[in-house]
């Protein structure tokens, strides 16, 4: 059984098909990127696949659980136990800590543990800075954080949408550094993104356009622990 | 780590590193608390304030003989009904008919003290207070038709009953006779002005008749409840004499301080109202200004439930903050007005901090409700828009 499979949906706002028949597998472990341009329904399978939106039609399961048929109460607690999100924007809470931001997903999920927190920090680099505010952090500092909170609760799935849209080069690199080390750990990572050296260094590439999956490719040369063709 | 000292973490850090934000909320709360404990404080001063204010305006109770006259031992049975601190003064009084040059005038013997305590108002034109034996304050009505004046010697007369029959048969008659000096002139723009005042001594001295009074004055600092209250225990207790209200004294006093504490509550609700008004626009601009952020909270797993309690609980901590600062500034306040306004200082009352520092959580909550309750209804996919 796929950890994630979506079948025949449509996201429809009025005329507007966001996603048109859209069908797609991922398996547990695996890491897979989305490109497409605006508009053309990253944003909407996102939402969707991060249970913040529901389809209008079709099914979505999620480790076998339809979550197209979920209420949203339910819908938060599969958020909180299954899916660590990672942000373009980073979104950390301003007035906390790195540590206390990575504390808050943990809070959410079940109980606070500061040392397991900086041991979380520890794994993206970033033990020296625990007690700085985001005010203090670099950009890729911050990113490191948002995929550090992403990753205390152990989720079935990262999400990460454009996560390497506001870093420079280096920071780009480190980031994507950590993602290979997530996926060797064996966490399953959907990365919506523009750039293509971040897409492509993922084991599978999906391009959407106008609402339908309009290529998929399989990297060949993925160098991963995991590969998803073995 | 327990939820729950993350939960205090959460809350202090974000009022204490977004103190510039936090401030104006904090603010309004502060002052809305100021003046709720300030004006409180007033609402229960007033009557002690004004009771002293309308001493100055007499005797608020009266004392009667239940059947005719009465002694100076039902006098003090009456006041002992009476706690020693609200008892501002008490003048027992005697009026006998006298003569001086051969007119009728008649003489009240009195505590001059306890006159002076109860009748405050009193005006002394000419001369000073009387004082001692010997002395007579005349009203300005009895010096003027006897043309007299401060320092006058002059002779009272007067008649006992036992020579009263004599007269009656035309025959020889020994009045009792003393000699007084005119020591003050005694001006109120009353029947007060018609009599002469003299010491009980002087009066018992003059008749030859010891230990019976026709009337007692009492000023008493209470309010109208209380005095009535005072009354009906006297009547209860002393048989010899009657307790009355003076309610010219009782009734006025009465309807302005329910004028003023009525007053006084109004401005009290307006200022909650405002407080209310004030802190739900600024949570309201604190929850605009934090749509991402909730958003992200719900993004990772915050229900509407962890939200209400996030921000209730930042409201109530502003709240409690605001109720503490509210307590002492309220006190200050409070004694200001009293000493402007009254002259005199506000006593401190303990049990107004924890009530203010309740009611200013309260107030707080109920004020963050709208804002809270639209907290919740925030989209937790605007984080993944790239807003």
């Amino acid at each position: 059984m796929s950890l994630l499979e979506l079948k025949n949906v449509y996201k429809i706002y009025g005329e507007l098909h966001a996603l048109d028949d859209v069908s797609l597998k991922v398996e547990k472990g695996e890491w897979v990127s989305i490109m497409g341009p605006s508009g053309s329904g990253k944003s909407t399978m996102m939402n969707i696949i991060g249970c913040m939106d529901k389809p209008t039609k079709g099914e979505v399961l999620l480790d076998g659980v339809d979550i197209s048929k979920e209420s949203s109460k339910s819908l938060t607690t599969i958020r909180r136990d299954k899916i660590g999100l990672i942000f373009q924007q980073f979104h950390l809470v301003n007035y906390l800590t790195a540590v206390e931001n990575v504390m808050l997903a943990q809070y959410y999920h079940s109980i606070p543990d500061e040392k397991e927190a900086l041991e979380a920090l520890e794994r993206v680099g970033l033990a020296g800075r625990a007690k700085h505010l985001p005010s203090q952090l670099s950009g890729g500092e911050q990113q490191r954080v948002c995929v550090a909170r992403a990753l205390i609760n152990y989720p079935e799935i990262i999400l990460a949408d454009e996560p390497t849209g506001n870093l420079d080069e280096a920071n780009e690199e480190i980031v994507v550094d950590l993602f290979h080390k997530l996926h060797d750990d064996g966490t399953t990572l959907i990365v919506v993104t523009h750039d293509p050296e971040v897409a492509e260094v993922a084991q599978r590439r999906l391009v959407l356009r106008n609402g339908k999956i309009a290529k998929e490719v399989v990297n060949e040369h993925f160098t991963g622990k995991i590969r998803f063709n073995d | 780590m327990k939820k729950r000292r993350m939960f205090i973490r959460m809350i202090t850090a974000s009022l204490m590193r977004r103190r510039s934000r936090m401030v104006v909320a904090l603010l309004s709360i502060a002052i809305g608390a100021t003046i709720l404990s300030g004006l409180v404080s007033i609402y229960y001063d007033v009557p002690r304030q004004l009771g002293a204010e309308f001493r100055n305006y007499g005797a608020n109770m009266i004392l009667t003989g239940t059947d005719g006259r009465f002694t100076g031992a039902d006098v003090e049975a009456g006041k002992g009904q009476i706690p020693a601190s609200e008892l501002v003064g008490a003048a027992p009084y005697r009026y006998e008919n006298v003569r001086i040059r051969e007119n009728p005038v008649v003489a009240a013997g009195t505590d001059p003290e306890g006159a002076k305590a109860a009748s405050p108002y009193w005006l002394i034109d000419d001369g000073e207070w009387l004082k001692s034996s010997g002395e007579l304050l005349l009203g300005a009505k009895v010096a003027d038709s006897f043309r007299l004046k401060v320092g006058e010697r002059i002779e009272v007369s007067f008649t006992p009953e036992s020579e009263k029959l004599k007269a009656a048969d035309n025959e020889a008659v020994n009045d009792n006779v003393k000699e007084f000096t005119v020591v003050g002139i005694l001006k109120t723009g009353g029947t007060e002005e018609e009599y002469a005042y003299m010491t009980y001594g002087d009066l018992e001295e003059l008749t030859g008749v010891k230990d019976v009074f026709d009337a007692a004055e009492l000023s008493v600092s209470a309010a109208s409840d209380k005095l009535k209250d005072y009354a009906a225990r006297i009547n209860a207790s002393a048989p010899g004499v009657h307790a009355s209200l003076v309610k010219r004294v009782t009734a006025s006093e009465t309807t302005v301080l329910s004028k003023l504490q009525a007053l006084v509550l109004l401005v009290t609700i307006v200022v909650l109202a405002l407080t209310m008004i004030c802190v739900a626009t600024t949570m309201t601009a604190v929850v605009a200004e934090r749509r991402k952020e909730i958003g992200l909270r719900k993004a990772i797993g915050a229900s509407d439930g962890s939200i209400i309690k996030e921000f209730m609980g930042e409201s109530m901590l502003l709240g409690l903050l605001g109720g503490v600062i509210g307590s002492v500034l309220g006190y200050v306040f409070a004694q200001q007005v009293s000493v402007r306004v009254f002259s005199s200082s506000i006593s401190f009352r303990p049990l107004l901090v924890p009530i203010t520092i309740i009611v200013s959580i309260v107030v707080t909550g109920l004020s963050s409700l709208m804002p809270i309750k639209s907290a919740t209804e925030v989209d937790p996919a605007l984080v993944l828009k790239g807003e």
